[in-house]
C-alpha cells in the first residue's frame, strides 16, 4: 500500500508530501467547475460525470430493486430522525420514550438498527467509492463565485436546518417522499415534490448571490 | 447484522454510487437547477421515477411484484404542502438535499458535512418541540392515497401520463440548458 500512488484520489492542486493518501488531496474553495480544474502533472484529471439520463435510469433500477427485495423504497431524512432519536434516548431515555415523534424509532431493535440508518451508511460508502474510482475525492468547500467560505458554511447549516424541519412536517425528503413515493404515484409525494420545487424557485432569487 | 440490514447497506451503496456518478454530490451543480442553468437534478430524478414507476407497474402486472407489500407513503395534505415549501427553500440555500449532502460529505466536501449537521439539528429540535406541532402534523390525513385513486383514473393511464409529461419536460430542459 505504502509507496504506491493511489490513482484517482487526487484531483487538483497537489500539495505534495510523501503520504500517498494525502498527496494531492487539495484543500481549496472550489467553484464547482469539476472539469475545469488545472491539470497537474502528477494528478489525473477527474473523469466527467455520467449522463444524467443514464445515471437516473440506474437510480431508478436501484429504487426498483429496493421495492422488490426490501418491500420499500429509498430514504434519507428518516436516518437523521432515527439518529436524533438515538441521541435523545442516550441523553434521557425517559424523555425519548415520552416523545411521540422519537418514540416510534425506539421500538424493535432500537434507533441504531434502523433500516434507513444502514442504507445511509451505504450511501456514504457508495458515494466515497464512486468518487475514488473517478478521481473526484477532494477536500473542498464548494460554493458560488460571490460568497465566502464562512457564509457558505453558514448557509449550508441554515439550509440543512430548514430541510430538517420541512422533512419532519412532510414525513420525508427528496429520497423517501419525492423519489420513492413519486414512482409509486403517492398523492402526498407529488404534492411534496411540487411544493419543494415551488419553495426552491421562490427563494432562489433571494439567495442568488450565493450561487451566481 | 441481520439480512434486512445487510440489504439496506448494499442498496445504500448502489444509491450513493449513482448519485455521485451523476454529479449530485456537488452543491453548485444542484443549485444550477434553480437558476435554470443545469437540469441534472430534474433529469436524474425524473428518469429514476419513470424507470422505477414503469418497472413497478410491469412487474406487478406480470405477478413478480406484489405492490400491496411495498410501503406506500401516507398523504397528509397540509403538512406535506408546508413541509415541502420549507424543504425547497432549505434546498436552494443549502445547495444539497439530505441524501446528496451525505455524498458531498463522503467525497470530502465540507459544505456537505454542514448540511448534514444542520439537517440533524433541524430534525432534533423539531422532534423535541413536537407537542405543539402534533395537531398540524396529523391534520388533513388521507392515508396511502395514490394519484389514480385521487383522479379516478386507471393506474396504467396515470403511468402513461407521467411518462409523457417527463419526456416533454426533458425536451424543455434541454432547450433551456442550451440557452443558458
Amino acid at each position: 500500500m505504502m509507496g504506491t500512488r493511489s490513482r484517482g484520489l487526487a484531483v487538483s492542486g497537489s500539495r505534495g508530501g510523501s503520504n500517498p493518501w494525502f498527496r494531492g488531496f487539495a484543500v481549496s474553495g472550489s467553484r464547482g467547475e469539476n472539469t475545469a480544474q488545472p491539470r497537474n502533472r502528477e494528478t489525473p484529471r477527474p473523469r466527467p460525470y455520467a449522463d444524467p439520463y443514464i445515471a437516473g435510469t440506474g437510480l431508478g433500477l436501484v429504487l426498483l430493486a429496493a421495492f422488490v427485495i426490501a418491500g420499500r423504497g429509498l430514504g434519507a431524512s428518516g436516518a437523521f430522525a432515527s439518529g436524533a432519536a438515538g441521541v435523545v434516548a442516550a441523553a434521557s431515555p425517559a424523555r425519548a420514550a415520552a416523545n411521540p415523534y422519537f418514540a416510534r424509532y425506539l421500538a424493535g431493535d432500537g434507533p441504531w438498527h434502523e433500516w434507513l440508518l444502514l442504507e445511509i451508511a451505504g450511501v456514504v460508502i457508495g458515494g466515497f467509492l464512486s468518487a475514488l474510482a473517478a478521481g473526484r475525492l477532494r477536500a473542498a468547500i464548494e460554493r458560488g463565485p460571490g460568497i465566502g467560505r464562512g457564509s457558505r458554511l453558514a448557509n449550508a447549516f441554515a439550509g440543512g436546518s430548514a430541510m430538517g424541519v420541512g422533512a419532519v412536517l412532510a414525513r420525508g425528503c427528496t429520497s423517501g417522499l419525492a423519489l420513492t413515493g413519486g414512482a409509486l404515484l403517492s398523492a402526498g409525494s407529488w404534492l411534496f415534490m411540487m411544493a419543494a420545487f415551488a419553495g426552491a424557485y421562490l427563494v432562489a432569487p433571494i439567495v442568488k448571490r450565493a450561487w451566481r | 447484522m441481520t439480512d434486512s440490514l445487510a440489504v439496506a447497506l448494499v442498496i445504500g451503496i448502489a444509491f450513493g454510487w449513482t448519485l455521485e456518478r451523476a454529479g449530485l454530490g456537488s452543491a453548485p451543480k444542484l443549485a444550477g437547477q434553480f437558476y435554470l442553468t443545469d437540469f441534472t437534478v430534474f433529469k436524474v430524478m425524473f428518469s429514476a421515477i419513470v424507470t422505477a414507476m414503469l418497472g413497478a407497474f410491469w412487474l406487478a402486472r406480470l405477478g413478480v411484484l406484489d405492490l400491496s407489500r411495498v410501503y406506500m407513503p401516507e398523504t397528509y395534505l397540509a403538512p406535506q404542502l408546508a413541509g415541502g415549501l420549507l424543504f425547497g427553500a432549505g434546498f436552494v440555500i443549502a445547495g444539497l438535499c439530505p441524501g446528496t449532502s451525505c455524498v458531498a460529505a463522503a467525497t470530502g466536501r465540507g459544505d456537505g458535512a454542514l448540511v448534514m449537521l444542520g439537517m440533524f439539528c433541524g430534525v432534533l429540535v423539531t422532534g423535541l418541540a413536537f407537542a405543539p406541532l402534533r395537531r398540524f402534523y396529523e391534520s388533513t390525513a388521507r392515508g396511502p392515497l395514490t394519484l389514480p385513486d385521487l383522479l379516478h383514473v386507471p393506474y396504467g393511464v396515470v403511468v402513461a401520463a407521467v411518462v409523457a409529461m417527463a419526456l416533454t419536460a426533458f425536451q424543455f430542459a434541454g432547450r433551456l440548458e442550451r440557452r443558458a
